[in-house]
This record gives C-alpha cells, structure tokens and sequence, in this order.
C-alpha cells in the first residue's frame, strides 16, 4: 500500500461574507470577495494530518481544481500539515460549469496516477450544497464509500466509520481503498500558525491540466437564472 | 539693479522697503534670523530638548547639529520640506506599493489564520474583565508565532517587513488592544532595540526565545519623575573599575509588560568620562537586562481605564549585576537608542488603530442601517450620515499614512520621523473622535458593555499619551521643521553677504516672497503627478503649503530662537502640518486608485476632496491665525487665566450665588 491520502479541497466563498447576485442573474458576484477553504473540507485535511500524525499514512496530498487562486486554498492545506500539492488548472467558463461530475472524473484519474490508497473529501461544498463529488468518485473508481463521516479509525486495510444519517449513527466497516467525506463532528481543524504557513512555502505545488489526465470537462448542465430568495413574509401569531 | 526688478505692485514695494534693513547686515532683525550658529544650534536643541533637557550643551551638541544639518539638507521628507514651502514627492507619490509578488502572496495566506484565531479563540470581553490576556489565547498566539512577527527567520521569526507586519497587526488592533499592547509593548518597542542596535552575538543570544514568545520584552524608560523629559531619568548603571559589569539602581514606573518580561531593554544614566573637556558627564545608556541577573522586582499590576488585559507595573534594579556585553548600542547613546526604537514602531500604532476604526465604523453602520425612528433607517437622516462621513474620512486617512510609511520605511527611507509622529497624533485622535461617534450613532446601546464599544473607547484613551504624549509630538513636529526651514533661512544669509554675485537667487526668493504675500501662486504644481480628476484637491493643497511655507518663515524671522518657548504657536503649526501630510496622503492613494482603476476609486476620489475641501479650510484659517495680532492676544489671555487658576488650586471664578 502506497500509504498515500489524497485530499480535495474547494475554494468557496467565505461563509461569513453576504453572498449577493449579480444584476445579470447569471451567478453570484464572486469579484473582490473573501474566499477561503471549504469548511468540510478543512475537516477532511484535519483528519488527514491526523492520520499521518498517527503514523498509519505516509503522505498527504491536496487537490483542488479550479484557476490561479486556488494555489491559495492549497497552500492552506499545506500549511495545515499535507505534504505537497496538486493544482488541476481549470478557469474561465469551463471553472464556472464546473460541478462534480467532472471534478470526481479528475479525482479518479488523479487517484490511479498517484496510487492513492484513501481519498478525503469534505462531505459538500458551502457554495453549491451538491454532496455528490464523493459518491461520484467512488462509483467511477469502483471503491467503497463512508460517506458523512464523524468518525474513522484505520484497522489493518480496513476502515472503521461510523456514519451521521437522519436516522442516527450507522457504524459500518470498509476495505481500501476507499473514498471517505467528512462531516462537521469528525473533528475541529486546527489553526494554521505562521511558522507553519512559512514552511509550506517550500512546500511543493504541481499544475495539471484536466486534458492531462484525460478528463473533458464540458458541463452537461446549463444554469440558465440565479435569483434572491423571496424576501420572508412576517409570521402571524 | 535689484530693485528696479522688483518695482512693480505696493506688495512688492513693501517687500523691497524691508529688505534693504536686512541687506545692510546690521540690526537686531537681521541679528536674530541669521545669527546663524546660535539660531540654528537653539532650534536643533529644541527639537532635542522637548525630549531631552539641555544638558549637553557645548561641543557635543555642536556636532550633533552638524550632522543634523547636512541630513536636513538632502533630506527627502514630504513634511520636512513643507516648512520650507516646497513639495517633495518622492516619498509620497505614488503611493508606494513596496510588495513584491512573493511577499504578497504570503501575507494573504497570513491573513486568513491570523483573523480566524482573533475571531473564534480571543475573547477581548474575557480579557478585559480577568485584566489579563487568557491563558490559552497567550500559548495560541505564541504557537501562531505572534511574538516575533519581525524577526528574521533564521533566528525563529516570520520575518516580516514593516508593511506584512503592519496588515496583520491592523488585525488585531480591530479585535482587541489589550492582546495589541501585549503584542507591541514585547516586540514593538520591547526588544526592538535588540533588532536596530543588537550585535550579532545578542541577536543570537536573545531573539529565538523572544519570538517564541518563551522570553517576553519590555521597554524601561519612564519613572516617578521622568514622563515627557525622558532625559532626566535618574535610573543609574555605574561602570565597575574592571570595566566587566555594570551597577544597575533605581526603579520604572507603567511598564507594559513588567510582571511577565524576562529581557528588559532598559535605560540608565552612566557617568562618563568626556573625551574633548576631561569632565565627569551622565549620559543614558541602553541596557539589555535579564531577570535572571538577580535584583530585579516588579510591582502589582496597575488597575487602569483600558487595556486592562495588558500587565502594566514598576519594576525595580536593586544592584542589578549587568554584563557589559549587554550594552545595547554605544554606551553614552542610550538616547539615540530610545527616540529611534519608539519612532520605529510609530507606524505600527497607526495601522492597529486604523483596524480599530473598521470595526467601529462596521458596528455603528450595522446599526444605522437597521434601526428604525421616527418611520425611518435612521442612515437616512443628515445627522447620522455627517458621523458616518467623517469617521470614515478620518479612518481613510489614517490607514493611509500607516501604509505609505510604512512602505516609505521599507523602500529604505531613513527620515520618516515626522511623519510618523504625525501619523501617531492623527490615528490616536482619529480612532478617538470615531470611536466615541460610533457610541453615539448607536446610542443607548453604544453604552452598554456587551455592544463591546465601550471597552474599545476606554482601550483607546491611552494612546493619545504613551509612546510620546500627542502633546509632545506636536512640539516636536513643528520644532524639527522650523529647525529645517531655518537652515533654509541661514544658506539665504549666505547669499545675502555677497549679494551682487547671488543677485539671480536673491531675485528669485524676493519675487517668491513678493508674490506669496500677495497672495500669488509661486509656480508649485501638482500637476503631473496628482490624477487629473483630483486636480482641484491638489491645487488646495498647493495653496495650503505655499501659505504654510510662508507663516513658517515669517514665525522664524519674527520669534528667532524664542520660537521654541512659543508653545501656543507650535501647537497650531503643527496641527497645520498634520492636516497639509493628510492631505498629500489621501491624494496620493486616491489618485493610485483612479490610475489602477480600483472598484472603490470613485467613492475615494469623493473621501479625498470632502478631506482636502475641509483641510484646507482650516490650515487656512489657521495660519490667518497665527498672522494676527488677535490671536497674539488671545494667548496672552489663555496665559494670563492659567496662571489664576494654577495660583489659586482651582476656578477662580466667584460661584454665581455667591457662596
């Protein structure tokens, strides 16, 4: 087992910002807005550093498709304890139809090339609320899937995961590799320090592009309106 | 041959009638503006003297103003020129922008954590009522590497320059000051000396354990009778015969940081030996001390008005044993270690206090944009939106200087003093005036504890006192620039012993002079470099320097020497001073914005002419001031009511009943 972890991270826009729409209804204004990394997927890196930590991975690597500015997100995650970093170049119209069927086409083929024997994805983006990238990239890749995990413990080549579904907690047990998504009890991510963000600065960053890895990324989807959501009425007592 | 140039208008007829007394040499006029050696070495020395008494009169301070002139001379500083009513703009156009694309980069990724942990882990409210900074919040900023932030990476800091460090401390002074104080009392003035003056050997020995946040820095200058006269501390460190180890006595009083520090940078008066006269001489020394030399105390924290999560104490020398390796700097150069280490970190206060005025400025708005009165957003009455206005101008400014600063300090300017004594006066009473707005715009609320303005306000009131009283600073600014337009006035002197072969630069400063009084421009221009759309703020503050330029000499010529006592003067003078910088400041980064075609450009094209609109309305009214005879009288009262109610211990006034 090559005891490698591969990590998605997704660059959204902060959650503390007010999103607005853009007076063309085509999208959200995004121009001179705060972005930073997913929550979920902060978690996922957590856990991923955590699992080095514990000596039961050997390396770390973060993923993020999308353009320029995600080396940013990337070198979050680097800061917060992964060893090098990928950055899959899509930007322009191809970045704004990017959705998950496309992005777990990439995290599948960026798996076989790296032999990643765990993938770690947050359980949905805080932009899209799609909560269907893991799944995708387990069905493409024929792995098992512990998805909404808030908890995981490596035994052997198995995992332990207990799963938060509406009904409970599941508890199931999977081989590897296997594709996991974190949900927001899984653990509390730590703070990047600034000795840290030094030293990831030497660490490493690779850019792909999407055709590299064989992947078209032309979207099947269209969004053809964004609009506000209808302004709430008041309540009758 | 030189009057009948200037023959023309009764201005200049006037001008040419007071010449000639001057052009004869003789005169107590002449005598008091271009007594040359005398004149000159009292205004350096007032510079000094407002921070250090006049005891090192004779050869010393000569050669002191010396160097001071030939410094003054070249000097590149907008503020210091202005004096002389020229522009100088190579520091402050265009706003500069000293980040290269790697040093950017990195401060982005800094912002982020940095802001996180003051938003989720720091609780300002906590701090402020345990009146110390928690201690998980002190072990999380010392992992974050908060406390070495400016030292070099090789001895264990970020290693950031002046502007990295200005961004991020901008974020901790609008979250909290107390944990702000904390921060700047270790590194900004704590151990900085160790970073300006250290030898290599100290600098390895002491910064790895500083950055840590291991060790904890103060800075010891002030005691029971040394506030603003630094140079009267009466703290002593005697030389032993072998000449291995200093004697250290005597005690400091509102040490920020005194109970927790292990390395204080501490200053003490050295007998020594004067090398030209053979006389005994005390002269301040900078000291590196550790606590662990034995014979070092310290007091209970003070209870204060604000930053109560700052530790403030008195910390004692009781024969404190210090190595003389820990000279910090020339033994005798103490004072030279101290002004620097304070104006160095100057720059740093004014962009804590420019993220302070954020924050405030966000709540008061929040507020103003969802309270309803009287069927309306109260944002939409003209009360609420003149504070609005104003604070946001005031913060404008403020954030500008402390990043043209600092990035003037990072292109490698040395002669920034001004500026940032400026800039410390403006951002203190700025982030005081807006703070105290923001709690009227929200009223009742505003007052209360859990609104968090409260606390703001109280944190700020001492920054309108330490690191040099704005009192101070403004003598001092307005001292440094007479003593530099006086110079300007003493090489005229010059010109004028031999006039026939200086007649073409005579001419000129005679038509110059002729021309202000008439109320003519000059010729200085902005134009060219101020953005065309700001052409008209900058034709202002054209008008406000050459009119600034003006009084300035004609104060030197009337007052001379005696100008250093005038304080009522100084103080105005300065003022104009601050609102003149201001005003090239704003220019500066709003004419940055228009070229880059920034987002925000037109809203800060509107920011810098209402600011330039106003300030040059008051520099205006301020100097018809200080031409008038009024004002002179109005001094004179002022004097007169201190010194009744200084003799009678109070209102002197009968009670308007009687009893």
């Amino acid at each position: 087992m090559s005891g490698r972890v591969l990590v998605g991270v997704k660059r959204v826009i902060d959650y503390a910002v007010k999103i607005r729409v853009k007076p063309d209804n085509t999208g959200v204004v995004t121009d001179g807005v705060k972005h930073s990394m997913n929550p979920f997927c902060e978690i996922a890196v957590e856990e991923a550093v955590k699992l080095k930590e514990k000596k039961l991975i050997k390396e770390v690597v973060a993923v993020s498709c999308g353009p320029q500015q995600s080396q940013e997100t990337i070198r979050t995650a680097l800061a917060m304890g992964a060893d090098r970093g990928i950055h899959v170049d899509v930007s322009g119209k191809d970045y704004e139809n990017l959705g998950p069927l496309q992005v777990s086409k990439i995290l599948a083929a960026l798996a076989k090339q790296e032999d990643a024997q765990l993938i770690l994805l947050g359980k949905q983006a805080i932009d899209d609320d799609c909560n269907q990238t893991g799944q995708m990239t387990a069905a493409l890749l024929d792995w098992p899937q512990g998805t909404f995990a808030s908890e995981v413990s490596l035994e052997g080549d198995k995992i332990n995961l207990v799963r938060e579904i509406d009904g409970g907690l599941e508890h199931i047990k999977i081989n590897t590799p296997a594709v996991i998504t974190a949900d927001l009890r899984l653990n509390t991510p730590r703070y990047a320090t600034l000795p840290n963000i030094m030293k990831a600065k030497k660490k490493k960053i690779v850019t792909v592009k999407p055709a590299d890895l064989g992947v078209d990324v032309t979207s099947r989807l269209e969004v053809l309106k964004v609009e506000e959501p209808p302004q709430r009425q008041a309540g009758r007592v | 041959m030189l009057l009948r140039k200037v023959s023309q208008s009764s201005a200049l007829c006037s001008t040419v009638l007071r010449l000639p007394a001057v052009l004869t040499g003789g005169q107590r006029q002449a005598a008091v503006v271009f007594v040359g050696q005398n004149g000159r070495l009292y205004a350096s020395q007032a510079a000094e003297a407002v921070l250090e008494k006049p005891a090192a009169v004779g050869s010393d301070a000569a050669t002191k103003v010396e160097k001071k002139t030939a410094a003054a001379a070249e000097s590149k500083s907008f503020a210091f020129n202005i004096f002389k009513g020229q522009i100088t703009t190579s520091q402050v156009f265009p706003f500069p922008q000293v980040l290269n694309e790697e040093q950017e980069q990195f401060l982005r990724e800094l912002v982020g954590p940095c802001s996180k942990f003051f938003e989720e882990v720091n609780d300002p409210a906590k701090n402020d009522a345990l009146e110390k900074v928690e201690d998980h919040t002190m072990e999380g900023l010392k992992e974050m590497g908060a406390f070495g932030m400016q030292v070099p990476a090789d001895l264990g800091g970020v290693g950031l320059s002046n502007t990295q460090y200005a961004r991020l401390v901008e974020i901790v002074g609008s979250h909290d000051l107390g944990v702000g104080i904390t921060l700047g009392a270790h590194q900004s003035i704590g151990f900085k000396g160790i970073l300006l003056f250290g030898n290599k050997a100290q600098k390895e020995k002491y910064l790895p354990k500083l950055a840590s946040g291991e060790h904890i820095a103060a800075f010891c200058l002030t005691e029971p009778a040394s506030g603003s006269d630094a140079a009267s501390i009466k703290t002593v460190a005697v030389q032993s015969p072998c000449g291995k180890y200093f004697t250290l006595n005597g005690s400091k009083i509102w040490i920020s940081n005194g109970g927790l520090a292990e390395i204080f940078t501490v200053f003490a008066k050295t007998p020594m030996k004067d090398p030209k006269t053979g006389e005994m001489k005390d002269k301040i020394t900078a000291f590196i001390v550790e606590r662990s030399f034995g014979g070092v105390t310290h007091g209970p924290p003070e209870k204060k008005m604000g930053i109560k999560a700052s530790n403030t104490a008195e910390v004692y020398f009781d024969n404190v044993r210090v190595p003389a390796e820990c000279v910090l700097g020339e033994i005798g150069g103490g004072f030279k270690v101290a002004m620097n280490i304070l104006n160095n970190g100057r720059f740093g206060m004014a962009a804590a206090l420019s993220g302070t005025m954020k924050n405030v400025i966000a709540k008061a708005v929040d507020h103003a944009a969802n309270r309803t009165q009287f069927g309306n957003k109260i944002h939409n009455y003209g009360a609420i939106q003149e504070k609005v206005a104003r604070m946001t101008m005031l913060q404008y400014v403020a954030e500008s200087m402390a990043y043209m600063i600092s990035g003037n300090m990072d292109s490698g300017a040395t002669d920034f003093q001004i500026e940032a004594a400026i800039s410390k006066i403006f951002a203190s009473e700025a982030a005081w005036f807006v703070t105290d707005e923001s709690i009227q715009v929200m009223g009742g609320m505003g007052f209360m504890k859990d609104a968090g303005i409260e606390r703001v306000m109280r944190d700020l009131r001492i920054f309108r006192i330490f690191e040099g009283t704005n009192d101070i600073l403004r003598l001092f600014v307005a001292l440094n620039g007479f003593q530099n337009a006086g110079n300007q006035l003493k090489s005229l002197q010059k010109a004028l012993k031999s006039p026939i072969s200086n007649a073409s630069v005579l001419a000129g400063e005679i038509t110059k002079r002729a021309k202000r009084k008439a109320g003519l421009s000059t010729g200085l221009t902005l134009q060219g470099t101020v953005h065309p759309e700001l052409a008209h703020s900058g034709e202002l503050t054209v008008k406000a320097i050459e009119q600034f330029g003006g009084v300035i000499e004609e104060l030197l010529i009337k007052h001379g020497k005696k100008i250093i006592d005038e304080q009522f003067i100084l103080k105005r003078v300065a003022d104009c001073a601050i609102d003149i910088y201001a005003m090239v400041v704003v220019l500066s980064r709003a004419s940055r914005a228009l070229s880059e075609g920034h987002t925000s450009a037109q809203h800060e094209k509107l920011l810098c002419e209402t600011w330039c609109t106003e300030a040059h309305d008051r520099v205006t009214h301020e100097i018809k001031s200080l031409h008038s005879s009024e004002s002179r009288k109005l001094f004179s009262n002022m004097r007169a009511i201190s010194a009744a109610v200084v003799e009678n211990g109070g209102v002197v006034a009968a009670h308007p009943l009687g009893f």
